[in-house]
C-alpha cells in the first residue's frame, strides 16, 4: 500500500525560481523607500495645509448661495448649455463615425479611417484637449463645447460601433434577401437592433459632459468650472462650497434620471 | 423555372461546400433538400440568392443569370426570391407589420422606407398575408411577444410579401416543435400550390420531408446523390445520403421517440388526464 503525503503547498505560479521572487521582492521595496524619500513630505507644509483645508470644511460647512449667486447661476446656465450641445452635436456626429467602424459593415478603408479617428479622440484627455481649444479660440464656452463634443465622438462611436459588432446577423441576413440597399440595412436590421443601447450611452455621457464641463472650466472652458475656480483663488471658500454642493446635486439628479430612464427603455 | 448547373462552392479555407450541382425546379414543384449537416444544403439556397457567393456555375431564374449581377441587378433579383429562415430571423424590435412590410424594401425608396409610409397596395397586401397566416390580429405587436410558430408565420408572411418567383426555405422548422412543425410545412405546401410557387426546402428532418415533399434531393459532401420522388427513397438511398452508421441511428432515434411517445400517451390515458 502506497502512502500519501500529508502536507501540500501551493506551487509558484509566476516566478518558478526562489531567487527570483525575493530579489524582485527587495527591489520593489528600495525603489519605493527612495521614491517617498524624494518626495519631500514636510511636516510644516502639511500643518500648515491641514489649517487652510479646515477653513475650506468651515466654507463648506456654511456653504454662502447669496452673495455670488448670479455668478453662479451665469455659470451654471453656461455648463448645461455646454452639455447639451456637445452631446447632441457630439452624437450627431459619432453615428457615422461609429457604424463606419463596425467591421461587420463598412469596407476596410473606411473601417480604419473611423478606428482611426476613435483612437484619437479616446488618446487625449479632456483637460489636455480644452487647454489646446482655450489657446486657440480664447476662454469661454465654446472651447468647452468643441473639448466636450471631441471627447463624446470617441467614447458614442467607440461603444457604438462595438453593439453594431454584435448584432444578430441572421436578421441582417434575412433584410438583405429582401433585396434592401444598404441604407435600408442599417435603418431595417442594425438600428432597431442597437437604438436602446445608443440612448442609454447618451444618457450616460450627458451626465460624464457635465461632470467635465466642471472640470475643464478650471482651465479656461467656461462654464460652473470656472466660476469654481475664481473663488477658490478670491479665498471665498463659502462660495466654492455652494458651488460644489450644487454640482453635486446636479450630477446625482442626471444620475438617477438616467439611470431611470434606461431602465424604462429597456 | 429554376436551373442550376454545375454549381460549385469552395470557401477561402479551402473547404468544398459544393461539387458540380446541376438539377431543374419547375413551377410549382416543392423539392426537399436532404442531408447531412455541412452536406452544403444551407450553401446551395443561400448560393441561389448570392448570399453566399458562388465560385463557378450558373444559376437561371425565369431565364436571368443570377451569377455576375452587378449590385443593382443584385438588388433586383433579390427583391423575386423569397426567403425563410432557421430560428425565423425576424427584426425582433420591429412590428410584425413591419416585418412584413420590410418584404418590400425592394421595390419602394429609401425615404419611404424610413418614414414606414410604403403604397396603399403593399399596405393591403400586408393585411391580406397576415390574415391568409392567421395573424391579423397581431400586426401591431412586436415581433418578440410571438410564439415561435406565430413567428415563422410572420416569416411567410414577409416572404411572400416581396411577391417572389421563388422560395428558398432554410430548415423551417428546426425550433419548433412536431405539432407546429407540421402545421408550418402544410401551410407552406398550401401557399405554394395556391400561387404556382417552386421553392427549395432545406429539411434534416426525413419523415417530415417524405410526408410533404413532391420531389426530393439528397446531398453528400457537396454533390447531388440523389433526386427522385419520397417513395424512391429507399433504406439503400438514406444510407448512400447519411452513411451506415449514421443513418441507422437516425432511424433508430426516431423509432425511440415514436415509441417514447406512445408511451407516455398510454400512461396519460392511463391515468385519465
Amino acid at each position: 500500500m502506497t502512502s500519501y503525503p500529508k502536507t501540500w503547498t501551493r506551487p509558484p505560479q509566476i516566478f518558478k525560481h526562489r531567487g527570483w521572487r525575493i530579489g524582485l521582492q527587495i527591489a520593489v521595496l528600495v525603489w519605493f523607500v527612495l521614491a517617498i524619500g524624494s518626495i519631500d513630505a514636510n511636516w510644516e507644509r502639511i500643518i500648515a495645509g491641514a489649517e487652510r483645508g479646515l477653513r475650506f470644511v468651515q466654507g463648506f460647512l456654511q456653504p454662502d448661495f447669496t452673495s455670488r449667486w448670479s455668478d453662479i447661476r451665469s455659470g451654471l446656465i453656461e455648463s448645461l448649455t455646454m452639455t447639451f450641445t456637445s452631446t447632441i452635436v457630439g452624437i450627431a456626429i459619432s453615428i457615422p463615425i461609429g457604424i463606419g467602424a463596425a467591421r461587420n459593415l463598412a469596407p476596410r478603408p473606411v473601417y480604419y479611417v473611423c478606428r482611426s479617428i476613435i483612437a484619437v479622440s479616446r488618446a487625449l484627455q479632456e483637460v489636455i484637449v480644452a487647454i489646446f481649444f482655450v489657446a486657440m479660440f480664447g476662454f469661454g464656452p465654446f472651447a468647452g463645447f468643441l473639448t466636450l463634443t471631441f471627447a463624446t465622438i470617441g467614447f458614442i462611436a467607440k461603444l457604438l460601433a462595438e453593439d453594431i459588432e454584435d448584432i444578430d446577423e441572421s436578421q441582417a441576413e434575412a433584410i438583405r434577401a429582401t433585396g434592401a440597399s444598404w441604407l435600408q440595412l442599417i435603418n431595417y436590421a442594425v438600428q432597431p437592433q442597437v437604438m436602446p443601447r445608443l440612448i442609454g450611452l447618451s444618457l450616460y455621457r450627458f451626465d460624464i459632459n457635465f461632470r467635465e464641463s466642471a472640470v475643464i472650466g478650471i482651465v479656461g472652458a467656461g462654464g460652473i468650472g470656472a466660476t469654481l475656480n475664481t473663488a477658490i483663488d478670491r479665498y471665498e471658500y463659502d462660495s466654492a462650497g455652494a458651488i460644489l454642493l450644487i454640482i453635486i446635486g446636479i450630477v446625482l439628479v442626471a444620475e438617477y434620471g438616467s439611470s431611470y430612464l434606461r431602465k424604462f427603455l429597456q | 423555372m429554376l436551373s442550376v448547373e454545375n454549381l460549385t462552392k469552395t470557401y477561402k479555407t479551402g473547404d468544398k461546400a459544393l461539387s458540380d450541382v446541376s438539377f431543374t425546379v419547375e413551377k410549382g414543384q416543392v423539392v426537399g433538400l436532404i442531408g447531412p449537416s455541412g452536406a452544403g444544403k444551407s450553401s446551395l439556397i443561400r448560393c441561389v440568392n448570392r448570399l453566399v457567393e458562388p465560385t463557378s456555375g450558373a444559376i437561371k431564374l425565369n431565364g436571368t443569370n443570377l451569377v455576375g449581377l452587378g449590385a443593382g441587378d443584385l438588388r433586383r433579383a433579390r427583391r423575386r426570391i423569397g426567403m425563410i429562415f432557421q430560428e425565423y430571423a425576424l427584426v425582433e424590435r420591429l412590428t410584425v407589420m413591419e416585418n412584413v412590410l420590410s418584404g418590400r424594401l425592394g421595390y419602394v425608396s429609401f425615404w419611404q422606407s424610413f418614414s414606414r409610409r410604403y403604397p396603399g397596395e403593399d399596405v393591403e397586401r400586408a393585411y391580406r398575408l397576415l390574415d391568409r397566416v392567421g395573424l391579423i390580429d397581431h400586426a401591431d405587436k412586436r415581433a418578440d411577444a410571438l410564439s415561435g410558430g406565430q413567428r415563422q408565420r410572420v416569416g411567410i408572411a414577409r416572404a411572400l410579401s416581396q411577391e417572389p418567383e421563388l422560395l428558398l426555405v432554410d430548415e423551417p422548422t428546426a425550433s419548433l416543435d412536431p405539432k407546429t412543425s407540421r402545421q408550418i410545412m402544410r401551410l407552406l405546401i398550401e401557399i405554394c400550390q395556391e400561387r404556382d410557387l417552386p421553392a427549395i426546402v432545406n429539411i434534416h428532418d426525413v419523415p417530415l420531408a417524405q410526408q410533404f415533399m413532391q420531389r426530393i434531393i439528397g446531398l453528400r459532401a457537396g454533390a447531388v446523390v440523389f433526386d427522385g420522388t419520397p417513395d424512391q427513397l429507399t433504406e439503400d438511398v438514406l444510407t448512400t445520403i447519411y452513411g451506415a452508421e449514421d443513418w441507422t441511428q437516425m432511424r433508430n432515434g426516431a423509432q425511440e421517440d415514436a415509441q417514447a411517445d406512445r408511451e407516455a400517451a398510454r400512461q396519460i390515458s392511463r391515468l385519465g388526464v
